[in-house]
């Protein structure tokens, strides 16, 4: 009775229509989809985008070349050089980061014991040629002065969670 | 002026061959057209089924999407691979679209709208859309390669077992209808929606259409294609205009199996409500454009059947052709005649 | 020379060119190609004739059907295309033809003008275009020639049993799936839920 029931089931196509039915349905819906450049997704402020070197307030660069982000990076991506500044203190004299490495787990920036190297909310960028993928330090102290107050802001709200 | 109508009205008899060839063209060009915007109206509509957009970028709502594609398919490259027949080579998409638009020769749009009113219309059809595969076999064989052979494996054998099918549900029609000439199909489905042959070959639409959707590789029967398994299939080596002719020929025969599910069991250009009160209501639209309608259901159902079905296992396939589908078509072929024989009444009297 | 005499003899040529092609292309694949291509141009010839129907079941069984299977399997014979060498066609040569100088003499003598000519028969007159020969075929299939047609029928079918009863056997050792069995599974067939005890910290001791 039951394979009967089947059978019969079967051939006048009863699954088939269901499932028409459940995509018929579906066509009404409300769409989910995000229109990109007119509409944008909420950024969360952990979000990890491109990398920037912070100062203090007064000017000084916070990064004194621990190495730490170095050695944590799991891409290799990162290449520091150090030497003392001529007042003495320890400086990098090179600081890259090569973007087609990075897989912007965002290591670096937990590692760092005084938040300089960061990663802030751009996502939009693109280079034209290989060598503009190596963030070198310049570019990431240019990124932190331009965005250092999103940058504070972001840092002072997750405070609490580090 | 009047040398003008006078050449337009004695144009047809003074150059036939060139008559022909206008006719042709007034018929291809909105074909070609129409299969541009389908390939729109695919994206948009799976795209709405699966509740996102669809294209809409270029142009309003993404109108010009089609052409934009065209335009791109037409400057790509045609990369031909080394060691293959150059010849067979470009020659395989042009077999696959030949008979795709040849078979709308015989095709009655309206009341003797038609470019080629000939007795054996059905038949004509059934011997086309047979040939239609010989593009796919030979793509997949001259590209010399592994996915590419696979998919004109595949689809060799599946075409030719959905067939018999497609050729046993025509059978039904041509027992009811009682010729093989496409107008006179039509001619004997007046009366009515309860007359059409949907309703007394219910069996043989359902199977019919389906085989079509077999027949022209498209899911869930798109093995031959099988994106996840073996890439495109048989025309994983095409690029540019070439893989347009294929994804052309692909489109024009949906549509040209859609035509020809409306014409044989929807009752091609006749009014719905032919017989009804409503009669009178529509009848200031003409009939080709219920043809058109008719043709749009089925075109949307292809589309539908995209977006929900997952694609057959290949021994399924070959299951329910032959074991499903022609065993059905034979009993109703049986059932049919001896309705027709017997008079049966309001379809065979 | 009128437009049907010259279709005459175009598609006499390309029949004549292909069957050429035929047999002396070294790639089976080709081959099987221009047999398809003398179909349908043999299938022209015969619409010539005003036997659309017998023209278009040409297309649609030796071309659409019967042809497909053969390149099917053609295609997957993996034959060495570079050791079929000239040689081989020069050695069958002679037999060869000796084959067709018979045909050609059967055939003229059956079909010659002594049987068939124009002063026994008269050139047939056409028809008009609304003339069905299918209507025509089907009549004196199933009246006139209703038994041969019928045992015609029945030799395929003991064909089609014998092919099936030859090629087919049972294979234990393969695995089988069977998709309706698949789908009508039920969660109890597979799927027993077993009640035991909790253990507790007294027990283990």
């Amino acid at each position: 009775m039951n394979t009967l029931v089947n059978y019969v089931r079967s051939l006048f196509l009863v699954e088939l229509f269901r499932g028409m039915g459940v995509t018929g349905r579906y066509l009404f819906r409300s769409k989910f989809t995000l229109e990109y450049p007119e509409e944008r997704a909420p950024q969360s402020p952990r979000f990890r985008g491109l990398h920037a070197q912070r100062r203090y307030p007064n000017g000084e660069e916070r990064c004194i070349a621990c190495k730490l982000c170095e050695a944590t990076c799991p891409a290799l991506a990162i290449t520091i050089e150090a030497a003392p500044r001529e007042d003495g203190q320890r400086r990098t004299t090179r600081y890259d980061i090569d973007l087609f490495k990075c897989i912007f787990c965002g290591f670096c920036e937990e590692s760092c014991p005084v938040d300089a190297i960061v990663e802030s909310r751009i996502y939009e960028y693109h280079f034209e040629n290989r060598e503009d993928a190596v963030m070198t330090k310049s570019k990431l102290l240019e990124l932190g002065e331009k965005y250092e107050e999103q940058l504070a802001a972001d840092r002072a709200v997750q405070a609490a969670y580090r | 002026m009047e040398a003008i109508t006078n050449f337009l009205v004695s144009f047809p008899t003074e150059f036939p061959v060139l008559w022909i060839l206008v006719r042709i063209v007034v018929i291809v060009l909105p074909l070609m057209l129409a299969v541009a915007y389908f390939t729109y109206a695919e994206r948009k509509i799976i795209g709405y089924m699966q509740v996102r957009l669809g294209p809409n970028r270029v142009g309003p709502k993404g109108w010009l999407q089609p052409i934009a594609d065209a335009v791109k398919l037409m400057f790509k490259e045609i990369i031909i691979p080394t060691g293959v027949n150059k010849f067979l080579f470009v020659l395989a998409p042009m077999l696959a679209l030949g008979p795709a638009l040849a078979a709308w020769a015989v095709l009655p749009f309206d009341d003797g709208m038609v470019l080629t009113d000939i007795n054996a219309g059905l038949l004509y059809i059934l011997a086309l859309t047979s040939v239609g595969v010989y593009g796919v076999i030979i793509a997949g064989w001259v590209s010399n390669s592994k996915y590419a052979f696979l998919g004109a494996i595949r689809s060799a054998a599946q075409i030719v077992s959905y067939e018999i099918a497609m050729g046993f549900a025509l059978v039904g029609v041509l027992v009811a209808a009682g010729s093989l000439n496409l107008s006179d199909i039509v001619h004997a489905q007046e009366g009515g929606l309860l007359h059409w042959f949907w309703l007394p070959l219910l069996p043989l639409f359902v199977i019919y259409f389906i085989s079509g959707v077999a027949e022209t590789n498209r899911a869930p029967f798109d093995v031959a294609e099988g994106e996840s398994e073996i890439v495109a299939g048989f025309h994983v080596e095409y690029s540019g205009m070439t893989f347009a002719v294929f994804f052309l020929a692909e489109y024009a025969n949906m549509i040209l199996i859609s035509a020809l599910t409306a014409l044989m069991f929807l009752g091609g250009w006749l009014s719905p409500f032919q017989g009804t009160f409503m009669e009178s209501w529509f009848a200031w639209v003409p009939g080709i454009i219920w043809f058109f309608l008719k043709v749009l259901i089925f075109g949307f159902l292809f589309l539908w059947f995209r977006a929900t079905f997952p694609r057959y296992r290949y021994d399924q396939i070959m299951r329910l052709g032959w074991k499903v589908f022609i065993p059905i078509t034979i009993v109703w072929i049986l059932v049919v005649a001896v309705a027709v024989v017997y008079k049966f009444p309001i379809w065979f009297d | 020379m009128t437009f049907e005499k010259f279709l005459f003899y175009f598609f006499a040529a390309m029949v004549i060119f292909a069957g050429l092609m035929l047999i002396t292309r070294r790639n089976p694949v080709h081959s099987a190609l221009f047999l398809v291509l003398a179909f349908f141009n043999a299938a022209g010839l015969w619409m010539l004739m005003e036997a659309e129907f017998l023209a278009i079941a040409l297309v649609l069984v030796y071309v659409g059907a019967v042809m497909v299977l053969f390149l099917f399997v053609v295609m997957m014979l993996d034959i060495n295309v570079a050791e079929m060498k000239p040689g081989c066609f020069i050695k069958y040569l002679p037999v060869g033809i000796l084959i067709a100088l018979t045909m050609v003499v059967e055939m003229v003598m059956v079909v010659g003008p002594k049987h068939f000519g124009l002063d026994i028969y008269a050139s047939p007159v056409p028809h008009a275009p609304g003339y069905s020969n299918t209507d025509e075929l089907g009549s004196m299939l199933y009246t006139t020639y209703m038994y041969p047609f019928e045992i015609a029928a029945v030799i395929l079918l003991v064909a089609i049993v014998a092919a099936i009863g030859l090629t087919l056997r049972r294979r234990p050792e393969t695995k089988y799936q069977n998709p309706s069995k698949q789908v009508l599974v039920k969660r109890d067939d597979r799927l027993r839920v077993v009640k035991m005890p909790s253990e507790s910290k007294m027990e283990l001791k």
